[in-house]
């Protein structure tokens, strides 16, 4: 987007890690999260607004998140600093040439006097044009006239990913450094009483064991010393009361503060259009359910880490982060130092996926290091990575509609616990007369923390789902029951409609297989998916997703389709797996054996359409993960007659059939 | 003293027997493409040849490879340029995040080198032990298919210096 406004050679672009100074936090995405899905007016863009950008320094905000490297970074910084510097090399190349700036072009990395026939490489005006004020509002480019947006240019940063040169946050090497392994309490918010170190502190390679309370760790020589240190200690943990806790009880509480919200009308009302009441008692039917899902690791492939030095006025710190400003200043607090005196590397990221939006692993490195005086790697075991993440939280929603003879669709009702980001997630888009969507609190000891798609990763799954059982109910096709209820929303019909014809809708299958569909407007894109299922012998395979998305504009269109696929595996793995279990207050699961992911053998053929609508552009690394698990449970349902109401799927036993259609009253 | 031989060169390493190969490869011979994921052989990240062989040097002592030759991601290339796993891994633009790339790598020239025109079948076999999270497993599908069907040129990594 910058090398396009600049009029640069692909070929000659290269990228850096932003620093994580207070100059870049990234105050479009704050915006963002200060006043919630509102659109920008237009007036305002791309003028720089300071009241916002202020709010999101002060916030420290300098985050990968949100979809927003395109539609937040890109549009509102990436676009208009490659015009602004392009329009100051034309200056400075015009005050070196005596020429009106009028004359000169900027193509290929270069400026060109047409009339004089000269020209010259950018980098010969960059030292004069460096000395002249950016404009906050120079001239963008129409689409027409991009020459590297809407195209598929390849990737910088592959090359350094195929030959093993690519430094992550867990590859830093700083001289003279040892290695920490670390274990957290089980039961979280428990500390270390004590610890019996069973000659831990006499092992092979062990420098020192630190206690920092919420966990324990061993310094050693190297990394392996370490962790089989770790293994010989024994750690009291303090109580926290929460060792009775389950998965089973948190479930059970949250269905109970839901049916007492409803008792006592003591909720927040999200959305609340017409009669919802009345609508119910006019009803000829009504079909109710009751959908869960679980917590959920991140599971980034690169186990969580820092490396970090302390000395006495200094810290400087080296992890793959996803708000490095944020986390420069978690560590300074920590430390009890100001934020100058930490300095912060960025590192690639093997993952984020909301996980490496949290400062805690870089903050007990930097712990470590400030105890034991010498630089410090601490890299969790994934033991450590599946027992301690900010997970995605598990949900309960609960919903009703009201429903005539004829097949109308009177009123949506649904109500669920916690409400996080983004605002939009549990709205749909179906032209309803009454809505009442209700939330309550139900908190639980168990951290959380954004996971790709945020609270749409919840609420795709419940309400496409949901919207699919009611069609069912009306006997009528959830495609074009969906059609019926959007004839306002032009781009969600026309997403709809791609899909629908991409994947053969309406085709007759054989016995055991399912088509299913889902719409979800997320992040400023709009996803259509179409899931085809085999099930047979206890076996859920999924041959095929098709899936459409209006971004607006693809700014790359192969990047778009790459995280499409990303995406839809990563909501594939938590649909048929993902499942975190709390039994006595802590994880159960620990690694890959007992938190499955979606392997190549499994993976299905994903097919990407792209609709460049010419709408708001939006975003892309989430959009793609809301959609599958409704799209896969309402094949599912057509496949066996089973519906799906709570995740994983590998919880039902698919060696027989249902074939009763429950929840309908 | 423990002895290695990796990408062709001869190390004298003072490590405890018992330390799993993918420490030694990254902490001692600071060769960090190779990378840690599970430490139980469950996701692939760490999979390294052991005479052409894909092994899991996460779970693999060291004392059981001496005398072995070891390839690693920064062994398979030759002064000529990339292998054609990681032309054919550009070309189709795989890699996301990155991070379990050279794992996947490593396992796609072993199963070329002994099934040089792998079918889907093959693939599946041969690269359900590589986890990517970022999920670009069609893409690599595709890379593993082009390198096969001589789109990218193949080669044998036996015959290079690095073998």
């Amino acid at each position: 987007m910058l090398a396009d406004e600049l009029d640069a050679r692909w070929q000659d672009m290269s990228f850096i890690e932003a620093p994580a100074e207070d100059e870049y936090a990234n105050w479009a995405l704050g915006k963002g999260f200060v006043i919630g899905g509102v659109d920008i007016p237009k007036s305002l863009v791309p003028t720089v607004d300071g009241l916002f950008m202020q709010v999101t320094s002060a916030m420290h905000l300098q985050i990968t998140g949100g979809s927003a490297s395109v539609r937040a970074t890109g549009v509102y910084g990436m676009r208009i600093a490659g015009a602004a510097a392009r329009e100051l090399l034309i200056k400075a190349a015009a005050a070196q040439w005596e020429v009106p700036e009028s004359e000169l072009t900027a193509k290929h990395s270069q400026i060109i006097h047409s009339r004089s026939g000269r020209q010259a490489n950018f980098s010969q005006f960059a030292a004069a044009a460096a000395q002249f004020k950016p404009s906050r509002t120079p001239r963008l480019k129409s689409i027409e006239d991009f020459e590297i947006m809407g195209r598929s240019v390849a990737r910088h940063d592959i090359p350094s990913k195929v030959d093993g040169t690519a430094v992550f946050g867990i590859d830093a090497d700083v001289p003279d450094m040892k290695y920490a392994a670390i274990k957290g309490a089980p039961v979280f918010g428990a500390q270390a009483l004590e610890f019996n170190a069973n000659g831990a502190d006499q092992a092979t390679g062990v420098l020192q064991i630190v206690n920092l309370g919420e966990a324990v760790a061993v310094v050693a020589d190297g990394y392996w010393n370490a962790s089989q240190a770790l293994k010989m200690i024994d750690i009291t943990w303090s109580k926290t009361g929460s060792e009775g806790l389950d998965s089973e009880k948190l479930f059970a509480q949250f269905e109970r503060d839901i049916q007492a919200a409803k008792r006592s009308g003591d909720a927040t009302d999200d959305v609340s259009i017409g009669d919802v009441e009345a609508a119910f008692e006019r009803a000829d039917k009504v079909v109710e359910a009751n959908y869960r899902v679980p917590f959920l690791a991140h599971a980034c492939m690169e186990p969580m880490n820092a490396t970090a030095r302390v000395d006495d006025n200094k810290c400087e710190v080296w992890v793959g982060s996803q708000n490095p400003l944020g986390f420069k200043y978690e560590i300074a607090k920590a430390l009890e130092m100001d934020a100058s005196q930490v300095a912060l590397h960025q590192h690639t990221m093997g993952g984020g996926f909301g996980r490496r939006a949290t400062s805690d692993v870089a903050v007990q490195a930097a712990r470590i290091a400030k105890v034991v005086g010498v630089p410090v790697k601490l890299i969790w075991s994934r033991e450590e990575d599946i027992r301690h993440d900010v997970y995605r939280p598990a949900i309960a929603s609960q919903f009703r509609a009201a429903l005539s003879d004829q097949g109308d669709v009177m009123a949506w009702e649904n109500m669920f616990h916690e409400k996080h980001e983004p605002d939009e997630a549990p709205k749909i888009p179906y032209d309803i007369a009454s809505k009442s969507i209700q939330y309550i609190e139900s908190l639980t000891h168990v951290p959380f923390g954004p996971w790709r798609s945020v609270d749409h990763s919840q609420h795709g799954f419940f309400t496409e789902s949901f919207f699919d059982e009611v069609a069912h109910a009306v006997d009528k096709d959830p495609y074009e029951l969906r059609r019926t209820l959007l004839s306002d929303k032009p781009r969600h019909l026309a997403v709809l409609d791609r899909a629908a014809e991409e994947a053969g809708w309406g085709e007759q299958l054989a016995a055991g297989r399912g088509r299913g569909i889902s719409l979800q407007q997320s992040f400023g894109s709009i996803v259509a998916q179409v899931v085809d299922v085999s099930v047979n012998q206890g076996s859920v395979k999924v041959d095929r997703v098709v899936c459409v998305i209006d971004p607006g504009f693809a700014v790359s269109p192969d990047g778009v389709r790459a995280q499409m696929e990303s995406g839809i595996i990563y909501g594939l793995s938590a649909a048929l797996y993902g499942d975190i279990n709390i039994v006595d207050g802590a994880v159960k699961q620990g690694n890959f054996h007992d938190y499955q992911v979606v392997r190549m053998h499994e993976a299905p053929v994903i097919e990407t359409h792209i609709i460049n609508s010419g709408a708001a552009w939006g975003g892309a690394g989430e959009p793609g993960t809301p959609g599958i698990a409704p799209a896969l449970a309402n094949a599912v349902y057509q496949a066996t007659g089973t519906r799906v109401r709570q995740l994983p799927l590998s919880n039902y036993d698919f060696s027989y059939q249902f074939v009763e259609e429950e929840g309908v009253i | 003293m423990i002895s290695l031989r990796v990408n062709g060169e001869e190390h004298q390493l003072d490590v405890e027997p018992s330390m799993p190969l993918l420490w030694a490869i990254r902490e001692k011979l600071k060769l960090t493409g190779t990378k840690f994921g599970c430490g139980i052989a469950q996701c692939g990240a760490c999979t390294v040849h052991l005479n052409g062989q894909p092994i899991r040097s996460c779970v693999t002592p060291v004392s059981a490879v001496m005398g072995g030759d070891i390839t690693t991601i920064e062994g398979i290339s030759s002064p000529d340029g990339l292998h054609s796993v990681q032309q054919a891994w550009i070309d189709e633009q795989v890699a996301q995040c990155g991070y379990c790339q050279s794992g996947q790598i490593m396992s796609a020239v072993a199963l070329l080198r002994q099934t040089p025109n792998p079918s889907d079948e093959d693939i599946d076999k041969a690269m359900s032990g590589n986890i990517c999270r970022c999920g670009m497993y069609g893409r690599i599908r595709s890379a593993i298919k082009n390198v096969g069907q001589g789109v990218v040129q193949t080669y044998d990594p036996q015959e290079t210096a690095h073998g």
